[in-house]
């Protein structure tokens, strides 16, 4: 350690600090010797619970920070990346974009509506600190079983949470994922992920410089919620254990409304040095983290803190949760521009301290030290575990494709697919959520693969989409991965964008478990593999470890959150086809599996075989096609091959047809399919899942120039047939596979979620 | 012409009204602080959507305090053109500038959808040029509109609701209620008409990019209706 810690006497009526109070803390033999070899002497109790929380895998990320390193976090329009309250990339004009998305799991499986409402609220603070105005919200959501007995009160709690929360901050919830699987029936997962616009040439860090600076505290009142939220999430549910637990933290929107406001006006004064949103671990880690940027310390009085109970204790105030609070080093003189703009919002702002050049964190309580402890022994000292991890034995038998038998009935499977809670209609969710507030969103949710979100006082467009098929990851690792950033990037350049950066959320079982680690490190591995192949970088993101509950570890879920720019969002389109008349092409040249495949989960109960391969020539040649194909004003609609295979894009393009951009009534197609072989051949031709395919679609008179583009490109092409008629109409060689009036796949679509999980349809659409 | 905005804090679709003002309807506009008294210079009166005071006690119930509302009584009783959407409707009806209370809606969850309206009155300062139908999304957990029987018939027969929630093809129907509002009831006007209150956001679809802009009538309607002296203090 660059500096020692000072002797700090306890501080009287705090417990003693012994080994049942260590044990408590989360802190093995091993780290607790380490505190006592980085301070000289044992920790006061304060200090123990800060190592405790600074050391939680949460905030240190100790297990996964060796394989993080191995992620591309550079590009030309990165500005900021991995290590900020959230990333930051150009988008030109001078203008640029954080975002961020992060998880709020375990909360939200004990609380669904405050834990999903304080996830949006966190990540909406990790924003708009950069000096962002927040401009959209994502969330990707993994429930248990659809008729496990928890999803019916976990998925409406968490949405309702989700909607609370969002639709109070006026920011538009655009886009996400909703999906089921017992492998969550235990351990939910919510991440939350938030977009925000900013100048290029005024993003705000947590960066705590000059000493004599004071450090101000903002927002709302601190109480006793949420203290050891971090160790928690740092926790595995036992199963039938009741635990003391920490309390959900509560949310309060009106008051992040507030601070957004107050924050993003403050920022325009030139008075501030360094924000940072208080978030896990609050005040100990917004401070903590700070002052290690700046390579300085920090000093703070914990009784100046404006308190929401009673009597409360440096080490509660240290390790409160409390939602709606952010630190700000202001520049020496400013305080008052603080004080004033942040009482124009009817919000407190205080100052609680100041920066100092000793490299302690130090706090205070009144005139008596609690806890001192250097800056870089809650940072960089922080321990750093290579866990051992190991391929299950199991692996390479899951690999072969399973062989199942042809049902023979290919409307039935449709049928079955699209009322299947993964597939169906997600409007019950959706019209939920404010997704239209702040007027940006041209393309709506389900109108596209990708939300389109335009640009004030600018022709370019955000394409924002989330992705993860965790059956395909938990299948094989590396590889299932790799399709999650291969989805996401298509989902946006069937709107029209060039992919441009992502934000990534792991979450993942208990890492001390070598083949959960093994998931990891390979799920890592292949996002590298998969960031490099199409030139993206991540800059910023969220681990979630220890989901599990009892033996089961959930599915590994490395959710995706991409960001695509629109050039000229003129010709941005959505996936329903658009109008009569219009042929469609398919692009990509389909390799479809059963592996891994929802046909399986649904059809035969049958979850095994690797899922669909990749070749990335082909799909940065897909991708290309895409881009230029919609932005020359030449594709008309797009949507990829995912979950449910071509069978189910085509039925999804119907269902969403008849308006272009937007959800319409609905439309039929006559596609002719090359489906030579068997039932079997057929059924995986239509419903096995492969990667490097869209549908498009295309006015007869610009037809060749698409074919052309594509060829150019070395992209496969080939006109499949024309939207048309009531019904989706899909034949090959021996006469037609399929024929389905377009109002029964509506049916079975509509209907599906919320049949599944028991809750009220929603009404039918306007 | 020119337009006040409110903002009360809380309030979020503000910025969005300024836009459709300034861009779309193309008249002048300002925003308006909460706890502003002074309306001079200013031709109408918005009061925008979102959640003022965080909906403490009930939607409107603490934003109809502050000092603003004064003024904007003051300016309505004058005749100046004064029009609440969402939030800012329920805030009028709180301050008994409107009739009416606006309840949870029958469904108890949150709604945000394109909605169809047919407009039951066009002959209102709001709803002149408006064609019979439009569409303005509705974003509410708040929307169902209540009145007793007394003050409904009185509403119906002086001709002072404006817009009524409505299927595609314009008919009102209880299938196209989206929240339980008493007689279909999307909109409604005071005595004078220059004050209208309504849930759904025409603001939201006032751009040919954000649907078939038919929500940009109403700001046009009052605009008209302000040059030709039809309201206005």
């Amino acid at each position: 350690m660059s500096v020692q810690a000072p002797a700090v006497d306890p501080r009287p009526g705090d417990p003693e600090i012994t080994q049942a109070l260590i044990d408590e803390h989360g802190l093995d033999e091993k780290e607790y010797g380490l505190v006592l070899d980085i301070m000289g002497r044992p920790p006061t109790y304060t200090e123990l619970g800060v190592f405790s929380v600074m050391w939680s895998e949460h905030c240190s990320y100790k297990t996964s920070r060796i394989h993080l390193k191995k992620l591309p976090t550079d590009g030309p329009r990165v500005l900021q990346g991995p290590g900020e309250n959230a990333g930051v990339i150009d988008i030109g004009d001078g203008l640029a974009v954080a975002f961020k998305m992060e998880s709020h799991n375990h909360p939200s499986f004990i609380e669904p509506y405050q834990g999903a409402a304080t996830g949006v609220g966190g990540i909406l603070r990790d924003v708009f600190t950069m000096g962002a105005r927040p401009i959209a919200i994502l969330n990707s959501l993994r429930f248990g079983a659809a008729d496990h007995p928890k999803t019916k009160f976990l998925l409406p709690g968490v949405v309702a949470g989700i909607a609370g929360y969002g639709n109070c901050v006026g920011v538009p919830t655009v886009a996400g994922e909703v999906n089921f699987h017992p492998s969550y029936n235990g351990n939910i997962l919510v991440n939350a992920m938030a977009v925000g616009l900013l100048r290029s040439d005024a993003i705000f860090r947590g960066v705590a410089a000059g000493p004599g600076n004071p450090v101000l505290y903002v927002g709302a009142r601190t109480g006793r919620d949420g203290i050891h939220g971090a160790t928690m999430a740092s926790d595995t549910f036992e199963e039938g254990v009741e635990k003391p637990r920490p309390t959900v933290q509560v949310g309060d929107p009106y008051t992040e409304k507030l601070l957004i406001e107050a924050c993003l006006e403050l920022m325009r004064e030139d008075a501030i040095v360094a924000i940072q949103d208080m978030g896990a671990a609050g005040l100990t880690s917004s401070s903590v983290e700070m002052a290690g940027r700046g390579g300085t310390g920090l000093r703070m009085d914990v009784a100046k803190i404006p308190a929401a109970a009673e009597g409360m204790t440096p080490y509660e105030f240290c390790l409160s949760e409390s939602q709606e609070r952010m630190l700000i080093v202001a520049a020496k003189g400013k305080e008052h521009i603080v004080e004033r703009v942040f009482g124009k919002w009817d919000l407190e702002a205080v100052v609680i301290g100041h920066v100092t050049d000793d490299g302690l964190w130090t706090v205070v309580e009144g005139d008596n030290v609690v806890a001192s402890i250097p800056v870089d022994a809650l940072t960089d000292a922080a321990p750093i575990y290579d866990r051992p991890h190991t391929e299950p034995a199991d692996f390479a038998a899951r690999q072969a494709e399973p062989d199942l038998a042809p049902t023979g009935d290919c409307e039935d499977v449709l049928l079955r697919l699209l009322a299947s809670p993964n597939i169906a209609d997600k409007r019950w969710v959706y019209r939920q959520y404010d997704h239209m507030v702040r007027l940006g969103t041209v393309v709506r949710p389900g109108a596209a693969d990708a939300a389109v979100v335009r640009i004030p006082k600018s022709a370019k467009a955000l394409a924002l989409t989330t992705d993860c098929n965790s059956v395909w990851v938990k299948a094989d690792p590396h590889l299932g991965t790799q399709g999650a950033i291969a989805e996401a990037a298509r989902n946006v350049a069937c709107t029209g964008a060039e992919p441009l950066a992502v934000t990534d959320c792991l979450n993942f079982g208990n890492p001390q478990r070598p083949e959960v680690m093994w998931e990891f490190v390979q799920a890592i591995e292949g996002m590298g593999a998969a960031l490099r192949e199409l030139k993206i970088p991540v800059v910023s993101g969220n681990v979630s470890l220890y989901n599990e509950t009892g033996d089961v570890s959930i599915h590994p879920t490395p959710g995706i959150g991409l960001v695509g720019l629109i050039e000229d969002r003129k010709h941005a389109v959505g996936l329903g086809f658009p109008e009569e008349g219009q042929r469609i092409v398919l692009l990509g040249t389909p390799r479809p599996t059963f592996g891994a495949s929802a046909y399986g989960r649904v059809i035969h109960d049958v979850e095994t075989g690797a899922p669909p391969s990749l070749d990335w020539d082909a799909e940065r040649a897909l991708l290309l096609t895409l881009r230029e194909g919609v932005s020359a004003g030449l594709i008309t609609a797009a949507h990829d091959a995912a979950d449910g295979g071509l069978g189910v894009a085509l039925a999804e393009m119907a269902l969403a047809g008849g308006v272009a951009g937007n959800i319409g009534r609905g439309l039929g197609a006559q596609v002719a399919l090359d489906l030579s072989g068997d039932a079997g051949a057929r059924e995986r031709f239509l419903f096995g899942e492969t990667h490097g395919c869209a549908f498009v679609t295309v006015s007869a008179d610009d037809l060749p120039a698409l074919l052309a583009l594509a060829a150019e490109h070395g992209c496969a092409a080939q006109n499949v047939g024309a939207v048309g008629g009531d019904a989706l109409v899909v034949t090959d060689a021996g006469g037609a596979s399929l024929d389905v009036a377009v109002s029964d796949l509506r049916s079975a679509w509509e209907g599906g979620l919320t049949a599944a999980v028991g809750l009220d349809a929603a009404p039918p659409r306007p | 012409m020119r337009f006040g905005v409110v903002t009360f804090p809380g309030s979020n679709c503000d910025h969005d009204a300024y836009h459709v003002v300034k861009r779309v309807a193309q008249q002048d506009v300002q925003f308006l602080w909460h706890k502003d008294t002074d309306l001079s210079g200013i031709d109408a009166i918005v009061l925008p959507g979102g959640f003022s005071y965080g909906d403490s006690l009930r939607c409107g119930a603490i934003a109809r305090f502050s000092p603003i509302m004064e003024s904007i009584r003051a300016f309505a009783d004058a005749g100046g053109p004064v029009i609440g959407i969402c939030n800012g409707f329920q805030v009028l009806t709180e301050a008994g500038l409107l009739p009416g209370a606006l309840l949870r809606n029958q469904g108890l969850t949150f709604i945000c959808e394109d909605q169809h309206l047919a407009v039951a009155n066009g002959h209102l300062p709001w709803t002149s040029l408006c064609p019979e139908g439009l569409v303005a999304p509705i974003a509410h957990h708040d929307g169902c509109y209540f009145a007793d029987e007394e003050t409904l018939a009185r509403l119906e027969g002086e001709g002072r609701v404006a817009f009524r929630y409505a299927d595609r093809d314009g008919n009102v129907t209880p299938e196209a209620n989206p929240n339980g509002s008493l007689n279909n009831i999307a909109g409604i006007t005071n005595e004078r008409g220059n004050v209208l209150g309504m849930m759904p956001h025409p603001e939201r679809n006032a751009e040919t990019e954000l649907g078939d802009a038919s929500g940009a009538w109403v700001f046009r309607s009052v605009v008209r209706a302000f040059l030709n002296g039809e309201v206005g203090r």
